[in-house]
């Protein structure tokens, strides 16, 4: 008999989601709305603004090709990033998963052991491998394979280098996952009804894995477009992202209300891109991904 | 007369013993006055115990290590009072900081000079020093103090020391004949595509621009001719650095071989036994620094603790160890010979042989320049 049982307590759920709702208030959309506010104030002097309110700031940004053509290159750059990592990272993933190794979960293990070292070290830990006297150039060097070092450092390529070392962990764990909750007897049956195992792989389990390289593509582009330590210390100067460009805005040229501007359009398209994925996936891969 | 907290309580407790209050006016009365001593004595505690720290912020590396060693621990062994130290690798970014900090939570700063200077005087920020409380003031340079007191007749500041941005090379590449015959312009030497530096900052590139289109970095005519200089180093150069740190790396590394850079860190590089020349070309940009004391700041501890810093011995031993001359004026205060042969020391003290930015034509084009700067470095 299931007649007025309620899975929970309307009341204690409040109650219980209360704390969050109001930290989410606070830390999250109250920032969020504050952000806003401030694309509307005026830009008087470096670090001096007044709350005279106008459209400046968004007129500037919708007019100058400045700005477009960055926003276009980070999108450019976190669409590179996140299909490097799509491609380089389901292979492992699938490995993880299809391996008998007793001790897989070793393998796992692995896969998380970067994230205890500082993100920012193993960033700089690129400048010591592509530099001109960095792991890479003294091998070919010695070698005789090369007379002059090759330029590698702060280029477009060291800062997609950066994040794809940075992100590929966030690809594997959400393939993974979802190769994860694939049930075997499915291919079992395909193979028994006469697929070889390319086909298997084709017809069944890349589909069923689907929603997880969809997860990771999107947080992949999603870290990699807002990404800023990345670019200001691989990437020379040309090689700024959108990140880079609002830290130069807000910290460099103290103009606030233009730096919310730009912060606020990246915040939109970011969020554009993950309520599209929402949209046609579902976010729910990508929990299960984090969660792994 | 004046009764004092205990003395109530007892005439409180007679008058109940006597029976003039009944018990529950007693426990009201004393639990009120157990109250109010309770929740007031945390915060008059320590709004009347003497201050136990100073927060100083700077630019970190050599320069504060030998600010640490020579004044700030020698300060705190004397007088108790501990200085807390945060670094910044460019001064917008502690600006940053004080503007969302309340009163008080950001209190010396290791600032870049004038330029600077009209920044937190315009963002409210400054405090008004008590001259009366920093009697080794007397010692330093006349010609550095009065800029500042042009812009605040009460200072906010003390100048502490100065150097030149010039130009490093390494000459195992470069000789100091090639160096001295190109001066500026070594920058945008095509034959050093690739292997060139120069600090990402707007007023430098535009100065460094400036002597390379024999203009007066104090009054440019044609800024489209700076711009186009700017981009022409911006292209040859592998990388602009953004901090002493990264210079120093990028120089020591030989992932470049000329830049312009600070004279304090280049000094410091040679002691190390780096291959690495320095030249001040004819108006290298000359700057200065200071001792900023923030609003809110405790006024009297800060005073003290500059009044130390220029204590001669203190200054001198500073000086030798950030490789940057102190603001001591030499005539009045015998300075070492190793501050004698730091680059850009001036012997007279008029500091007419260096060339300092004009605060107010520079404070005019910040903005403008800043904006223009920020597009031009990232390939506009």
């Amino acid at each position: 008999m299931t007649k007025g049982w309620k899975l929970y307590d309307q009341r204690l759920a409040w109650v219980l989601v209360a704390p969050v709702l109001i930290l989410l208030t606070l830390l999250l959309l109250l920032p969020i709305a504050m952000m806003t506010v401030y694309t509307f104030f005026t830009f008087v002097t470096a670090g001096v603004e007044s709350a005279v309110l106008t459209f400046d700031n968004w007129k500037e940004f919708l007019t100058d090709s400045y700005y477009h053509g960055f926003l276009w290159k980070t999108v450019r750059v976190g669409a590179i990033t996140a299909v490097i990592c799509a491609i380089l990272g389901y292979f492992p993933a699938y490995f993880i998963w299809a391996t008998t190794f007793r001790h897989k979960w070793l393998l796992l293990l692995l896969l998380i052991v970067p994230f205890w070292i500082s993100f920012t070290i193993r960033t700089f830990s690129w400048i010591h491998i592509l530099g001109e006297q960095g792991l890479i150039n003294v091998a070919l060097i010695r070698l005789g394979v090369i007379n002059e070092p090759l330029p590698m450092l702060y280029t477009e390529g060291a800062v997609i280098m950066g994040l794809l070392h940075f992100l590929l962990p966030y690809m594997i764990l959400n393939v993974y996952v979802s190769l994860e909750s694939i049930d075997r007897t499915l291919i079992a049956a395909a193979r028994s009804m006469g697929c070889t195992s390319a086909q298997a792989f084709r017809e069944v389990t890349l589909p069923l894995s689907m929603p997880g390289l969809g997860a990771g593509l999107l947080l992949c582009f999603v870290l990699a477009a807002g990404s800023y330590v990345t670019p200001q210390l691989l990437g020379g100067s040309r090689d700024a992202l959108f990140g880079n460009l609002i830290y130069d805005t807000i910290m460099g040229q103290l103009n606030w209300p233009m730096g919310a501007t730009l912060s606020i359009v990246l915040f939109v398209l970011l969020g554009a891109a993950a309520a599209a994925y929402s949209r046609y996936m579902g976010l729910s891969q990508i929990m299960k991904g984090l969660s792994a | 007369m004046k009764v004092t907290t205990t003395k109530r309580l007892e005439r409180l407790n007679e008058r109940y013993a006597d029976g003039d209050i009944s018990r529950r006016s007693f426990l009201t009365l004393t639990a009120a006055a157990a109250a109010a001593t309770g929740l007031s004595m945390p915060w008059m505690g320590r709004a009347l115990a003497a201050v136990s720290e100073v927060r100083f912020d700077g630019w970190g590396g050599v320069v504060q290590e030998a600010i640490d060693k020579y004044a700030f621990q020698p300060y705190t062994a004397k007088s108790k009072v501990k200085v807390v130290q945060g670094t910044f690798g460019d001064e917008n970014e502690i600006i940053t900081k004080i503007k969302t900090s309340k009163p008080g939570d950001f209190q010396i700063v290791h600032s870049s000079g004038v330029n600077y200077y009209i920044k937190y005087v315009n963002g409210g920020f400054n405090s008004e020093i008590n001259e009366a409380n920093i009697p080794n003031m007397a010692n330093v340079l006349t010609a550095m103090i009065e800029p500042f007191r042009k812009i605040t007749p009460k200072l906010s500041a003390v100048p502490y020391d100065y150097g030149t941005t010039g130009i490093a090379y390494n000459n195992k590449v470069i000789s100091p004949e090639e160096a001295k015959e190109k001066g500026a312009n070594l920058l945008t030497d095509k034959k050093y595509a690739g292997k060139i530096g120069g600090y990402a900052d707007m007023t430098t590139r535009v100065w460094y621009a400036a002597l390379q289109t024999k203009q007066d970095p104090n009054n440019i005519q044609d800024m489209d001719a700076i711009w186009a200089k700017v981009r022409e180093t911006r292209d040859l150069a592998k990388k602009f650095w953004s901090s002493g740190a990264e210079l120093m790396d990028l120089l020591s590394r030989n992932e470049i071989v000329v830049t312009d850079a600070w004279s304090g860190r280049v000094a410091a590089l040679q002691q190390q036994g780096q291959p690495i020349g320095y030249l001040d070309p004819a108006g290298s940009y000359a700057w200065m620094e200071d001792m900023l004391v923030l609003k809110g700041s405790p006024m009297a501890e800060c005073e003290e603790l500059i009044n130390f810093m220029l204590d001669p011995a203190t200054s001198i031993a500073v000086a030798e160890g950030q490789n940057y001359p102190p603001s001591l004026d030499p005539t009045k205060v015998k300075l070492t010979d190793k501050i004698a042969a730091l680059p850009a020391f001036d012997p007279t003290g008029s500091m007419k042989s260096l060339t300092f930015a004009d605060p107010l034509y520079w404070a005019k084009n910040e903005d403008a320049w800043t904006k223009q700067w920020d597009r031009v470095s990232k390939g506009a």
